[in-house]
């Protein structure tokens, strides 16, 4: 039997901008086993919903991560309308569609840049990035934030958009369609991308489905999994199909993403189509809640649940949130069992960890 | 050949064109209306009501109504709006956004404006400022 | 719109046996969740297969609860349950992955589950 060794990756690591650390073992260059480490910045939000009333929790929800902070936002509104009965008006759930659907793309531009990143392709970080700031600056036009957005409340939207801005939009997502199509384009089709991620961090549908994979991580091993089917919020009026991929490998969950991004721009042109002209952005919010929900939600990064439980005072008595990340950590490990040690980095930013809402 | 070089086109396109990025400290920076840069309190329109200290959910503001200050946390301050959206003066709110960005500090410690206090408060014991939910 | 939830009490003991046929049918564990109530603690097993949603629920008392671990069926429960160990003091019975108590590492010991619960400190 070969020699084993122990080699630990993180907490800090270059391609890591947060602390998880694993325990890699080794036999030669090949992973045998990977024993995942998180905690190192355990938060403990979810006792804030002692503290805070309900109207104040979405402001901690959304600060959970910064990457998807609207689309935890909205999780949380939308367990928390369920259980107190609130009827969104149109317009809102459309600008709700409108936000989360752009937070994706910025969210998956940002993963593919990291990602360029991590495997040494220098210009195509920059250039992605560069694609993102112009999404970023279509979110501080609406919003107000560039990262922390603050446009979601219990019962509606904090902020409207006028027709001359959401029809400037329109033109600007045509300009940055038209620029993310070129980096999309080296994604696909470019020679080092493909070689390098191909085969690389191989996950079977099977064990997609087992290991409770969620999101990119599952579409990309053929598991047709896209929680917006679930027709939450106004996703009941866009039509779409969730984006799957079959080798289950790197190349394909990045693939996944590339491909979403265009589904997002579809999406985003859908909602603000069906957007009623003018009407309310937010209805009346009365009474505490009372009741449970699980409320579920799709993120840029999987299936995010957020568990509301109120007794009908201003104070829930649960607030429980699983993210993504949480649910990929299993995957991951599979992942790793029986791969090289230099190609740990580009599996572990396949899954687009986000470790800081995984520990809330 | 041309499988690897992909990139190219984006890169060299990029050599005609100017820089994305802004020479930020030379030229100013670009903002929005709707932009959060930090709280500006206008200190002539306050009446000290401390409806915003109330409402606040990380507690970043306190009102002493007798002293007349009204004093703001820029640490805690998370630019959430809703102290502006509570403030009652009618038509223009003493409280507003500023799209600049507020000023570096060095320590952390509370801004304080002075108001005047115009009239004695109706009901002193409704509102102390440290009656804020959070802490 | 919202899905229609449901809420099935079962026993403690019949978690396993409950838990196996969906293992089985190819449903994938969404998550497992502890809530704490003025009297008792309820654990929630989500189960999801086509976007359908299905949850089984335990009771268990306040203190000294235990309950077997499913990891033996759903391999990915680890992490769930390293986490209800750590912040609830549920004792899980057979952890195929148990990190005895370090998976967040926290000074105190079950934070979420205090007695006296309105004094959290370090909220
Ligand atoms: S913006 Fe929000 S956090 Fe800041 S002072 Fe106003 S209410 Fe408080
Ligand atoms: S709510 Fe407005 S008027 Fe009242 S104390 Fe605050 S800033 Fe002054």
């Amino acid at each position: 039997m070969p020699n084993r060794t122990v080699i630990p990756f993180g907490p800090h690591h270059p391609v890591l901008p947060e602390p998880i650390h694993l325990d890699l073992v080794l036999e030669d260059e090949k992973v045998v086993e990977a024993i995942p480490n998180v905690g190192f910045i355990h938060r403990g939000l979810e006792l804030l919903c002692e503290k805070k009333p309900f109207q104040d929790m979405v402001l901690v929800a959304e600060r959970i991560c910064g990457i998807c902070s609207l689309v935890h936002g909205i999780g949380f509104v939308n367990g928390v309308e369920k259980i107190m009965n609130i009827q969104v008006p149109e317009r809102a759930e459309m600008l709700r569609v409108f936000w989360s659907e752009l937070s994706r793309v910025h969210s998956h531009l940002l993963w593919l840049g990291l990602a360029a990143d991590g495997i040494g392709f220098e210009s195509l970080f920059m250039h992605s990035w560069r694609v993102r700031e112009l999404v970023l600056d279509i979110f501080e036009e609406t919003t107000g934030g560039r990262v922390i957005f603050d446009a979601i409340k219990v019962g509606g939207v904090k902020k409207n958009i006028n027709k001359e801005t959401l029809d400037r939009i329109l033109k600007q997502l045509e300009k940055v369609e038209e620029e993310y199509r070129q980096i999309a384009d080296v994604f696909v089709n470019d020679f080092t991308i493909a070689h390098r991620w191909s085969g690389v961090g191989l996950l079977t549908k099977e064990q997609a489905i087992t290991l409770g994979a969620v999101g990119p991580t599952a579409r990309a091993s053929g598991l047709a999994m896209d929680t917006r089917m679930i027709k939450y919020g106004g996703y009941d009026k866009i039509t779409m199909e969730p984006i799957v991929e079959t080798a289950g490998d790197c190349y394909a969950r990045a693939l996944v993403r590339v491909r979403e991004v265009y589904q997002s721009f579809d999406q985003i042109r859908q909602a603000i189509s069906k957007m009623p002209e003018g009407g309310e952005t937010e209805a009346k919010v009365t009474g505490f809640p009372t009741g449970e929900y699980f409320s579920r939600v799709e993120q840029p990064r999987g299936e995010v649940i957020y568990y509301v439980k109120g007794n009908g005072t201003k104070y829930l008595e649960r607030f429980r949130v699983r993210t993504p990340t949480f649910a990929n950590i299993p995957p991951l490990v599979q992942m790793l069992a029986g791969c090289d040690l230099a190609d740990v980095p580009a599996i572990v930013l396949a899954i687009d960890p986000c470790i800081s809402c995984t520990e809330r | 050949m041309s499988d690897i070089l992909k990139m190219c086109k984006t890169v060299v396109s990029s050599l005609r064109k100017k820089p994305f990025c802004q020479m930020y400290p030379f030229k100013p920076a670009k903002f929005y209306d709707h932009t959060r840069g930090h709280i500006k309190l206008d200190a002539s329109k306050c009446i000290l009501c401390s409806l915003c200290a109330k409402r606040c959910p990380t507690g970043a503001i306190e009102v002493d109504r007798v002293k007349g200050s009204w004093q703001i946390n820029r640490y805690k301050c998370i630019m959430c709006i809703e102290c502006v959206v509570a403030c009652p003066v009618k038509p223009v709110k003493a409280l507003a956004v500023e799209n600049q960005y507020a000023p570096p500090m060095a320590k952390m410690e509370m801004e304080m404006f002075d108001v005047e206090v115009k009239k004695p408060a109706p009901k002193p014991a409704a509102a102390p400022a440290a009656s804020t939910p959070a802490e | 719109m919202f899905e229609s939830q449901e809420y099935i009490t079962i026993k403690k003991e019949e978690l396993l046996e409950k838990t196996a046929p969906l293992f089985k049918s190819g449903h994938r564990l969404v998550q497992i969740c502890c809530t704490k109530l003025p009297d008792k603690l309820i654990m929630d097993y989500s189960f999801d297969k086509d976007y359908k949603f299905i949850d089984y629920r335990i009771e268990l008392p306040l203190e000294g609860a235990s309950l077997p671990s499913i990891t033996g069926i759903y391999f990915a429960a680890f992490t769930y349950e390293n986490e209800i160990h750590d912040l609830f003091g549920i004792n899980v019975i057979g952890n195929a992955l148990d990190f005895g108590g370090k998976f967040y590492r926290i000074n105190e010991t079950a934070p979420f589950n205090k007695v006296v619960k309105k004094e959290v400190k370090n909220a």
